[in-house]
C-alpha cells in the first residue's frame, strides 16, 4: 500500500512539478503568470490520444506531434494573450487576457473532443508491473525537463539570452537581444514541457478537457511554494504535493485531501506570501 | 466646518457622482419598468430566462463590489452560489435536522455564504492578482468535488429537491417577482455602497493603494465588509436558483457559471452598476437566441473576455460615458484660492512638533539615511533638499509608515508613531501626496478628492447599504468640503471630469486637494513641483505657504531650488543619507559646502 502511494504520489507530484515549470519559464520570460499552464497539459494528453489512439499514428510520430501542438499554443499565448497586454503589466490584464484563452482553448476541446475522459494509449508495450511505465514515464520526463533546462541555461549561448531578458528586461534589450523573439521561444518551449506534461501523465490523467482547470491550479501550488521562477523549488514542492495529495487520499478520502491540499496551500501561503524558497516584496512608493 | 462649507455649493448638479444623479438612474429606472411589466408580454419560456437573469444578478451585484470596484480577481465565485444552493435545499428537505420553512432556510444560507465569502476572500488581503484568482478557482473545485461525494447530506451525484417557496411565490410569476424584488433591492444597496465613501475606498484599494492607505482607508475591515455582503448574496442566489432548478446536482454548478459571472462585470465595466448589470442579463438571454449557439457559449464567453480585455477593458459603462468624450478647455489655468484654506483646515489642533531622532536604514549594504535628525514644527515650511540617492524619499516612506525604522524614532508631540501601520498616519492628520500622483483615474476628480476625507465619515457600512441618515449626512459633508478642497488648490471646474482626462500638473494639485482633506497637521509632498511649469511653480508655492499659515507643518521634498529658497522656513540638506546642513534658507543659500556638494558653484 505504502509503495503504491508513493509511486502514485511520485508521478502525480511530477507531473504537477512539469506544469510548474511550465508557469515558471512563461513568467521568466514575460513576468507574467498565464493560465493556459494546465491548459497546455491538458492539450498534451488529448493531442498523444488523439493521433495515437484516435488517428492510428505511430507512438513517436504521435509524441513529435504532441509536443509540436503544445508549442503552436505558446506561441498563440503569446501572440494572442501575453503581447498586448504587455504594456500594461501593473493593471493586471494579464490575468484576464489568459484566462480567456485557456478558457477558449478547453471549452474547444470539451466539444470538439469530448466531454468524458478518453483513454490514453499504453506507449510501450510491456507487461504491467508493480513500477508501471504510467508512474516512471512522468518521473522520467520530468527528469530530462530538468537536466535540459539546465544544460539549455547554463551552456548554451540562448539559455544566457533567456536568463538575460529573464533577469533584466531593459538591460537586455539595450544590449540588443531579440527580445520578443526569445520571448516567443520561451513560450514555445513552456507549450512543449506544458504538453510533455500531459502526454507523459497521459495514463494516468486520461485524455480529458477538465484537466486543465485542474492542472492551473494543482500546477500553481508548487509554483507558489516554491517560489516563482524558481525551477528546483517548484520540482521539490510539485513532489511533496504529489505524495501529500495521495497520502491524504489514501488517509481521509479523495474528498476531503483536495480540502486538505487546498487548506495547506493557503495556510502556507498567508504565511509566507512569497513561498517557502521566494524572497523579496518590491517597493512600492 | 459643515456650516461654513455648505455656503460653499458651486453647481451642485453637475458635480455630483453620475450614479445620484436622477438623469444617470433613468436606464436603471427604465429596467424597473420593463422588470416589472415583463408577465404581460413574456411567455411561460421566457419567464424562466428572466427570472434565472434576476437570480444571476443578485449574486454578480455584490461579486461587483469585489471584482469591479475592488480590482479582486475572483473568478470562483460559483462555488458560494453552490454552498447557498445545498445550504438552502439540504435544510429545506430536512436531511440533516427538521425540515426548516424556505425563507428560514434561505436566511441561514445567506450566513453561512457570508461567512464562507468572508473565508474565500480574505487571502485577497495577502495574496494578489493571480494569487488570488487560483485561490477562488482552487476552492470553486473543491466546494463541487464535496458537494458529490458528502452523500449522506447533498444526495452526491444524485442531487437534492430544491426548495419550494410558498403561495404567493410559488407560481412561476409569484416567484418570478420574488426574485426580481430582491434583485431590485441588491441594485439599490450596491448603487448606495457605489455612491459612498466605501465605494469610492473600493476603487482606491483597486487603481491607487498606496493613496488609500495614505487616506487611511483600512483595507482588512472594508473588504472584510465586502466579502461578508457578497457571500451573503450570493448564497441567496443559490437558494434561488435551487428553487427555480426545482432540483439540483453538482453538475449544475461548473466553472461556466462562474465565468458567465465575471464577464457579466467586465463586459459591463468596472466600478459601474448599470453596466453589469445589463452585462447580466445579455449574458443570460444571447444564447437564447442562437440555439445553435448554447453548447458554444462558454466559449463565446471566453472570446468576449478577451476581446474585451483588449480592445474596451472600460467595458459597456466606458462606452455609454457620453459626458466625458466632450473635449476639455484646452487653455485651463490651476488658480488657487488660498483665502479659502482658513475655512477648510480651520485652525489645526496643536499636536507640537513631528520629529525624526537619529533615524537610521538600510537596505542591504547600502546605507539610505543614516542617522539623521529632522523637526517639522507646525506653521512652518521646511526642505528635504538634497542630490539623488540621498535618502529624501526615503525619509518620507518612514515618516508615513512603508519602512521601519532600523535605529532612531518618529515622534509625533513626543509619542512614537506606531511603525508600520500606514493607514494610521491619516488619523494622526498626517497627510502626503507621491512622487508620481497616485490617482483613481476612472473617477472623477470629485470623487478623488472625496476619498482623502474617507476616515470622517461616520456613518458604518450597513448605514449605506442602506442609505440611512447618517450616511447622507457624511456624503453632503464630504461633497461640501471636496469642493472647498479643489476651489482652494484652483481646479473646482474640472469636479465632475474623469480623472485620467487630466494634465500632469492638474494630478498634482488634485492630490495637495484630497490631503488637504484630512485637514492635516503635517503636509508631506515629495517632489511636487516635477513637472509644473514656471508659473505652476509659482502658485504651488504660494498655495503651501498659505497651507502652512492656516496651522499646518509642511515637509516639502524638491529638487527646485527657486520654490525651496522662496518659501522654506527652514531647509535640511542630505547627502548619502546624512544632514549635509541644516538652517534657515538664507543661511542654506550661502553655505559652501552645500554650493559644491549640490547647488553648483
Amino acid at each position: 500500500m505504502v509503495e503504491s502511494i508513493v509511486s502514485t504520489g511520485l508521478a502525480i507530484g511530477c507531473i504537477y512539478a512539469l506544469i510548474a515549470i511550465t508557469y515558471n519559464v512563461m513568467f521568466s520570460a514575460s513576468r507574467v503568470f498565464s493560465f493556459t499552464a494546465g491548459t497546455l497539459g491538458m492539450a498534451g494528453g488529448v493531442l498523444g490520444s488523439l493521433f495515437i489512439a484516435r488517428m492510428g499514428m505511430p507512438v513517436a510520430a504521435g509524441f513529435l506531434l504532441a509536443l509540436a501542438g503544445g508549442a503552436v499554443l505558446g506561441i498563440v499565448t503569446e501572440i494572442v494573450a501575453v503581447r498586448p497586454v504587455l504594456k500594461s503589466l501593473d493593471q493586471h490584464l494579464y490575468v484576464l487576457s489568459t484566462l480567456a484563452l485557456a478558457l477558449m482553448i478547453q471549452q474547444f476541446t470539451a466539444i470538439e473532443w469530448s466531454t468524458e475522459p478518453q483513454p490514453f494509449p499504453r506507449l510501450f508495450d510491456i507487461a504491467r508491473g508493480g513500477f508501471d511505465q504510467q508512474f516512471w514515464l512522468p518521473m522520467l520526463a520530468c527528469a530530462v525537463v530538468i537536466v535540459g533546462l539546465e544544460l539549455l541555461y547554463r551552456h548554451t549561448l540562448i539559455g544566457h539570452a533567456f536568463l538575460a531578458i529573464a533577469e533584466d528586461n531593459f538591460a537586455a534589450r539595450a544590449l540588443g537581444l531579440p527580445e520578443r523573439r526569445l520571448r516567443m521561444a520561451s513560450f514555445a518551449l513552456a507549450g512543449v514541457i506544458g504538453a510533455l506534461a500531459g502526454f507523459a501523465g497521459g495514463e494516468m490523467l486520461l485524455a480529458f478537457f477538465a484537466n486543465a482547470p485542474m492542472l492551473t491550479f494543482y500546477g500553481f501550488v508548487p509554483v507558489a511554494l516554491g517560489g516563482m521562477g524558481n525551477n528546483r523549488g517548484a520540482v521539490v514542492a510539485g513532489i511533496l504535493l504529489g505524495l501529500f495529495q495521495q497520502s491524504a487520499n489514501f488517509l481521509v478520502g479523495g474528498i476531503f485531501a483536495s480540502v486538505a491540499v487546498f487548506t495547506v496551500f493557503i495556510v502556507v501561503l498567508l504565511a509566507r506570501p512569497e513561498g517557502l524558497a521566494g524572497s523579496a516584496l518590491r517597493r512600492q512608493v | 466646518m459643515d456650516t461654513q462649507a455648505t455656503q460653499l455649493r458651486p453647481s451642485r448638479a453637475h458635480a455630483l457622482s453620475p450614479l445620484s444623479g436622477f438623469a444617470a438612474a433613468l436606464p436603471l429606472l427604465a429596467l424597473l419598468v420593463v422588470g416589472l411589466s415583463f408577465p404581460l408580454f413574456g411567455g411561460g419560456y421566457w419567464g424562466v430566462i428572466a427570472t434565472r437573469a434576476c437570480v444571476y444578478w443578485v449574486l454578480v451585484s455584490g461579486l461587483n463590489l469585489v471584482v469591479g470596484f475592488a480590482g479582486q480577481i475572483a473568478i470562483g465565485w460559483v462555488a458560494l452560489l453552490t454552498l447557498g444552493a445545498y445550504t438552502t435545499s439540504v435544510l429545506a428537505a430536512g436531511n440533516v435536522m427538521p425540515a426548516l420553512p424556505p425563507y428560514l432556510a434561505l436566511s441561514v444560507a445567506a450566513v453561512v455564504g457570508a461567512i464562507f465569502g468572508l473565508i474565500v476572500g480574505l487571502p485577497a488581503l495577502r495574496l494578489r492578482t493571480f494569487y488570488f484568482a487560483i485561490t477562488t478557482l482552487g476552492f470553486a473545485t473543491i466546494v463541487t468535488q464535496v458537494a458529490l461525494a458528502w452523500q449522506s447530506v447533498t444526495g452526491g451525484g444524485v442531487g437534492v429537491a430544491g426548495p419550494v417557496f410558498p403561495e404567493p411565490f410559488a407560481s412561476q410569476w409569484g416567484f418570478y417577482y420574488f426574485c426580481f424584488a430582491l434583485a431590485a433591492i441588491c441594485t439599490w444597496m450596491t448603487a448606495n455602497i457605489a455612491a459612498s465613501r466605501f465605494g469610492r475606498a473600493l476603487t482606491a484599494i483597486r487603481d491607487a493603494e498606496v493613496a488609500a492607505e495614505a487616506s487611511g482607508i483600512a483595507k482588512p475591515a472594508l473588504l472584510g465588509a465586502v466579502f461578508l455582503f457578497s457571500g451573503a448574496v450570493a448564497a441567496v442566489a443559490g437558494g434561488l436558483f435551487a428553487a427555480l432548478q426545482s432540483y439540483i446536482t453538482p453538475d449544475a454548478f461548473t466553472l461556466d457559471l462562474s465565468v458567465l459571472f465575471f464577464i457579466a462585470i467586465l463586459i459591463g465595466g468596472r466600478s459601474s452598476i448599470f453596466g453589469p448589470l445589463l452585462g447580466t442579463v445579455l449574458l443570460t438571454v444571447l444564447p437564447e437566441f442562437a440555439a445553435p449557439l448554447v453548447a458554444w457559449s462558454t466559449f463565446l464567453y471566453a472570446v468576449l473576455l478577451l476581446v474585451i480585455v483588449l480592445a474596451i477593458p472600460g467595458g459597456i459603462a466606458e462606452i455609454l460615458d457620453f459626458r466625458n468624450r466632450r473635449p476639455l478647455e484646452s487653455d485651463r489655468a490651476i488658480i488657487p484660492r488660498p483665502d479659502l484654506l482658513e475655512r477648510l483646515i480651520g485652525a489645526a489642533p496643536d499636536t507640537g512638533a513631528l520629529t525624526l531622532q537619529q533615524v537610521a536604514l538600510s537596505f542591504g549594504g547600502v546605507q539610505a539615511i543614516a542617522g539623521l535628525d529632522l523637526e517639522i514644527r507646525p506653521g512652518l515650511v521646511h526642505g528635504l533638499i538634497g542630490p539623488n540617492g540621498s535618502g529624501k524619499t526615503t525619509t518620507l516612506n518612514v515618516i508615513s509608515g512603508y519602512y521601519a525604522p532600523q535605529r532612531g524614532a518618529v515622534r509625533l508631540n513626543g509619542a512614537a508613531l506606531p511603525v508600520l501601520a500606514r493607514h494610521r498616519r491619516a488619523h494622526l492628520r498626517i497627510a502626503r501626496t507621491f512622487q508620481t500622483p497616485r490617482i483613481v483615474g476612472s473617477a472623477s476628480v470629485l470623487q478623488n478628492v472625496m476619498i482623502g476625507g474617507t476616515i470622517d465619515g461616520k456613518g458604518t457600512f450597513v448605514e449605506s447599504l442602506l442609505s440611512l441618515p447618517r450616511h447622507r449626512r457624511d456624503e453632503a459633508m464630504l461633497h461640501d468640503t471636496a469642493m472647498l478642497a479643489l476651489a482652494a488648490v484652483g481646479l473646482e471646474r474640472l469636479a465632475p471630469v474623469r480623472a485620467d482626462r487630466l494634465q500632469h500638473s492638474e494630478l498634482r494639485f488634485t492630490e495637495i486637494a484630497r490631503a488637504l482633506m484630512l485637514r492635516p497637521s503635517f503636509l508631506l509632498l515629495d517632489e511636487p513641483a516635477a513637472g509644473l511649469s514656471a508659473e505652476e511653480i509659482a502658485r504651488l508655492g504660494t498655495l503651501l505657504l498659505a497651507i502652512a499659515r492656516a496651522g499646518t507643518g509642511v515637509l516639502l521634498v524638491e529638487h527646485h531650488p527657486d520654490l525651496i529658497f522662496d518659501i522654506c522656513h527652514y531647509v535640511t540638506v542630505l547627502n548619502l543619507g546624512k544632514v549635509l546642513a541644516a538652517g534657515t534658507a538664507a543661511e542654506i543659500r550661502s553655505h559652501r559646502e552645500v554650493i559644491n556638494a549640490y547647488l553648483g558653484a
